[in-house]
């Protein structure tokens, strides 16, 4: 320690070293680099690199930051779109997050992230980390972030390492989302023992500003000053981005906590109110965060973005701890910093800025009219690249993909080949079973969880958990407001990754559509196994050319998102889960639907055909813990027709309350939606099962897609039938909604009555008694 | 009328106490930690958040800030102030309230809609409530569980200083199921519950059969206007 202080650059790899000492081994294969890719680095620079350089590159050309593996085919994203999806969108993909036009002279920008593989080692932190790395993306748009929400899967809730990752990342995620001051407005829960030792914790947030203040990523204008602003430099997270999120996690293999980010989420929320006021105050060109790859990422995509170069002397950054090495610096991923590109007049009120908020800043270089990134360390310089090389034109791979071997007779095991039982004839067993299904792990109530997180700050919270959709206003003035829903549903994308990620993007399209909302633009975050197996990358294939054929078919571009590979433990992949998240906008949130009814006396009218569809279905894991078949059939035409019909009605306040078919079927939409206000309901299933020619098991538990349960008053009931039918919406009266109170029940005929409180009993106490 | 709202770094219902201030008819004046300049307010809100982080203990920062130091001074001279949550908290460190508030005692944060009874309305805050009433206001906190000595508790109770009594559940393990607290003088009012988040139709707390329409909020602002009026 006392050496690097009184010579800094004792033994310093340099340039000038490197190239008069072009045999020195180096660690290539350590960083996560294959033995072509070192050899393109050579290449590019025409010696061998530094150290420094060789960090840049193994981070920068790393799966998590580069996309190698997954680059060909997320281009589809951005090639299958119509001119009419392109309208409303002001940043496209590549970009931090996208930016879509909603109106009045607003804009939101919205994107979902994972941060799975430091979940599992430290769920605290790395749930934490993970809410603050995609609320910074969000600000480093121009944008103030106005909610969050999580994606969480866990593994089977017998495991006892599950409570561990459950509390752990709860907590994370409660500690500092709260402490930013943004409401969580929804997510998902679910547990299955394929996620055991790889849980997802995937975190999206979303930001509205007006057109004005978009920010972009780049530095354009030589002469400006690049300045490192936030908390000070550490040891945490180096190496992170290369090892966590490139390797499978080993038991006999040397512990990675050290890896690991910590959060300060009052450092982060500082930071928010300081940028906002220097967008503000027009004193930032251009604008980074610094997440996955920290500086070695700011620095590069900043000059590539802009076309400029860049030139650095890294020992001015503010380090926590004084023996960090350049080759850290460089690497190091502490959170809760930005690099803003700074015009030299600018200086003096930015200063003035930062200052007002007690943030430590140091001017690190400028930029530079070169295609150029030097970085010195005390006056020797340490890097000397081509920026794009570093940032932008990283391996692309073309690899293997193979048709599973398995899958042919996964589909083949359907619930009527494999003889699942129904209790078609056995109304206390099928009543059993009904309440067997909705306090299941996976469909019981998650307040549980959702009670830890703030879902009012901000006061502008419209709608959030347990509603199908999280809304909030953006504009006070008008009610304008943005809502937003996830969905993936792995058991399917197991059987089909095709149709999954169409069937993830068609519910979280119609959850948007069911709260008023008119679904506008996508983002999604997908979870994989190892691409260097064949057969996940055939998943993959399948499951990004599914989304893209449905967004094309939708009229919705995806605007951004992130890919998470090597989720697996040892050599079993998860389940494919690809996490779709569907924005959509209305003009006024007081227009929004509730989720449930309110009111007693209203008629319930199914809209849409239900189908014997119980493969992957929660019924078929919940009962027979099964999974085979093909799931449901996805129809893009009926979902569109669907949610124009949802929006019509809305316009017209003809619907009290709209709530999606989903998983659990229609008998976990009658359920929640009586539990959502405490209103219960009489439903009879006799018409459906003649009209679509159900059983009453599959009328009760299908996971037909394309469906929504609402209630209408009796004043509007002419009005709202005659839109169905205009529009060419099947739809079919099964119920009406029953009194509040003690006594409220649920009685569906021919298979119980079923008290509303001890239903609630039973929906409530699945997650406490596990995890409280 | 003009009443400050105090920004903390850290402090995260600012935007929205500000808010409720100007849904009941005042002009809102934003007031800086650094500065102990109080523009002449007519009273003060210290909203909720987490100012500088929670680091030490909650609140115990923010009461030794400047602005914090003038709204003492101005408190013991009869200047309204409501603390809420985050802002209890720094009443309780600045001794304008007895007692402290420590972690809650199921260990985890809890966000719900509380009901509460007002226990107290002869305060500049709470005139506009009927005595015992009812009332549905959101609660958020990790560190909400009231504690106070033996002594101090009687004392709260008996000389009537309990303005805010938890119903139904005690979500924080508070002594006495103490939700907020007055002083004697009854200028100064402090509560873990966040009345700024039950002002506006639409966006407040779940009422009997009505989504997120509860408003009991907005009677805490509309209180201190007419105390400010009236005294």
């Amino acid at each position: 320690m006392s050496e690097v202080l009184i010579n800094p650059v004792a033994n310093l790899d340099t340039v000038a070293v490197a190239a008069t000492t072009p045999e020195k081994a180096q660690p290539w294969k350590e960083l996560g680099l294959k033995e072509d890719e070192y050899a393109r680095i050579k290449e590019i620079l025409g010696r061998r690199p530094t150290s420094s350089e060789l960090a840049m590159y193994s981070v920068m050309w790393s799966e998590h930051c580069s996309y190698k593996s997954s680059k060909i085919y997320l281009r589809q994203f951005g090639e299958k779109v119509t001119d009419e999806m392109k309208k409303h969108l002001m940043v496209g993909m590549g970009e931090n997050a996208g930016v879509v036009d909603i109106g009045e002279g607003w804009a939101v920008t919205f994107k979902v992230e994972s941060h799975n593989h430091p979940s599992y080692i430290e769920p605290f932190q790395g749930a934490a980390t993970g809410v603050g790395g995609i609320v910074r993306d969000i600000l480093t748009m121009g944008a103030r972030p106005i909610a969050v929400m999580d994606q969480l899967r866990f593994g089977a809730v017998e495991n006892p390492d599950t409570a561990r990752v459950v509390h752990g990342v709860t907590a994370g995620i409660s500690f500092y989302g709260n402490c930013l001051g943004l409401p969580n407005i929804g997510g998902e829960t679910v547990f299955d023992k394929v996620y055991q030792g790889n849980p997802l914790v995937n975190a999206l947030s979303v930001g509205a500003l007006r057109h004005e203040d978009l920010k972009l990523a780049k530095a354009s204008n030589p002469g400006d000053l690049v300045i490192l602003f936030g908390a000070r430099t550490g040891a945490d997270g180096i190496g992170g981005v290369s090892v966590l999120a490139s390797e499978t996690f080993d038991s006999t293999g040397p512990a990675k906590r050290p890896a690991v980010q910590v959060g300060d989420p009052f450092a982060e929320k500082v930071l928010i109110e300081c940028c906002l006021e220097l967008y503000h105050a027009g004193v930032v060109a251009g604008i980074q965060d610094l997440g996955g790859a920290g500086i070695s990422c700011a620095t590069s995509e900043l000059a590539s973005n802009g076309g400029a170069g860049m030139r650095v002397d890294l020992e001015k950054v503010l380090k926590r701890d004084e023996s960090l090495t350049p080759e850290e610096i460089l690497m190091s991923e502490s959170q809760e910093r930005m690099m803003g590109i700074v015009p030299k007049k600018d200086l003096k009120a930015f200063v003035a800025l930062v200052e007002k908020w007690e943030v430590e800043y140091s001017i690190l270089g400028e930029v530079i009219n070169e295609d150029r990134l030097y970085i010195n360390w005390h006056g020797e310089e340490i890097v000397n690249v081509p920026p794009r090389t570093v940032a932008h034109d990283g391996p692309v791979y073309h690899r293997p993909v193979a048709y599973p071997a398995w899958i042919d007779a996964l589909n083949a095991d359907t619930v009527v080949a494999a003889g699942l039982a129904r209790a078609n004839d056995n109304a206390t067993e099928l009543a059993a079973q009904l309440v067997e299904v909705v306090s299941s792990p996976n469909q019981a109530d998650k307040s549980w969880i959702t009670d830890q997180y703030d879902h009012y700050v901000g006061g502008n919270t419209a709608l959030a958990q347990p509603d199908d959709s999280g809304m909030v206003r953006v504009s006070e003035e008008t009610g304008l407001g943005v809502a937003i829903a996830t969905d993936a549903n792995g058991r399917f994308c197991q059987l089909d990754p095709y149709n999954g990620a169409k069937l993830a993007l068609a519910e979280a399209y119609r959850n948007v559509a069911a709260s008023g909302a008119s679904p506008m633009a996508v983002t999604n975050c997908l979870n994989f196994g190892s691409p260097e197996n064949p057969e996940v990358m055939w998943q993959f294939q399948q499951a990004t050319a599914g989304l893209a054929d449905g967004c094309l078919e939708l009229g919705i571009p995806v605007t951004g998102g992130n890919v998470s590979f090597y989720n697996q433990t040892g050599d079993v992949a998860i389940h494919p889960t690809p996490v779709v998240g569907v924005l959509g906008v209305i003009d006024d949130v007081a227009r929004r639907i509730p989720s449930g009814w309110q009111d007693s006396g209203h008629n319930i009218y199914l809209l849409g055909v239900t189908r014997d569809e119980l493969d992957g279905s929660a019924w078929a894991g919940v009962i027979h813990d099964h999974l085979g078949g093909k799931p449901p059939v996805v129809d893009l035409a009926g979902e569109k027709a669907l949610a124009d019909l949802l929006h019509g009605a809305s316009l017209q306040g003809l619907v009290a309350s709209a709530h999606d078919l989903a998983d659990g079927g229609l008998a976990q939409a009658v359920v929640e939606s009586s539990l959502r206000f405490g209103v219960g309901a009489r439903v009879w299933l006799g018409e459906i099962m003649e009209r679509d020619g159900l059983d009453l098991t599959a009328a009760l538990f299908s996971e037909s897609t394309g469906r929504v349960l609402v209630s209408v008053g009796r004043e509007d009931d002419v009005k709202f039938v005659g839109l169905c039918e205009a529009r060419g919406v099947a739809v079919l009266r099964i119920g009406v909604t029953d009194e509040a109170g003690a006594a409220a029940v649920v009685a569906i005929k021919d298979v119980a009555d079923f008290s509303l409180e001890s239903l609630r009993g039973s929906w409530k106490a699945t997650l406490p008694e596990l995890f409280g | 009328m003009k009443i400050g709202v105090v920004t903390f770094p850290g402090t995260l219902d600012d935007r929205d106490a500000a808010r409720a201030v100007r849904i009941a008819g005042a002009e809102v004046v934003p007031l800086w930690h650094a500065d102990a300049n109080l523009h002449k307010v007519d009273a003060v809100v210290l909203p909720g958040g987490f100012s500088y982080g929670d680091y030490l203990r909650c609140g115990a920062i923010a009461a030794q800030a400047p602005v914090t130091q003038a709204i003492v001074k101005a408190a013991d001279g009869g200047l309204p102030v409501l603390g809420i949550c985050n802002g209890f908290q720094v009443l309780v460190e600045s001794h304008l309230l007895p007692g402290g508030l420590i972690r809650n005692e199921n260990q985890h944060f809890i966000c719900r809609d509380q009901r509460l009874r007002v226990e107290n309305v002869d305060t500049a805050w709470t005139n506009q409530f009927e005595l015992n009433q009812e009332i549905i206001i959101p609660l958020k906190n990790g560190e909400g569980g009231y504690i106070a000595d033996a002594e101090t508790l009687k004392r709260l109770e008996g000389d009537g200083l309990v303005a805010f009594r938890y119903l139904d559940v005690n979500p924080n393990g508070s002594m006495n199921d103490i939700a907020g607290l007055r002083n004697e003088r009854g200028n100064v009012v402090g509560l873990m519950p966040h009345p700024e988040h039950a002002v506006e139709a639409g966006f407040g707390p779940d009422k009997a059969g009505t989504m997120r329409s509860g408003i009991d909020g907005l009677k805490f602002f509309e209180s201190v206007l007419k105390a400010v009026v009236n005294a």
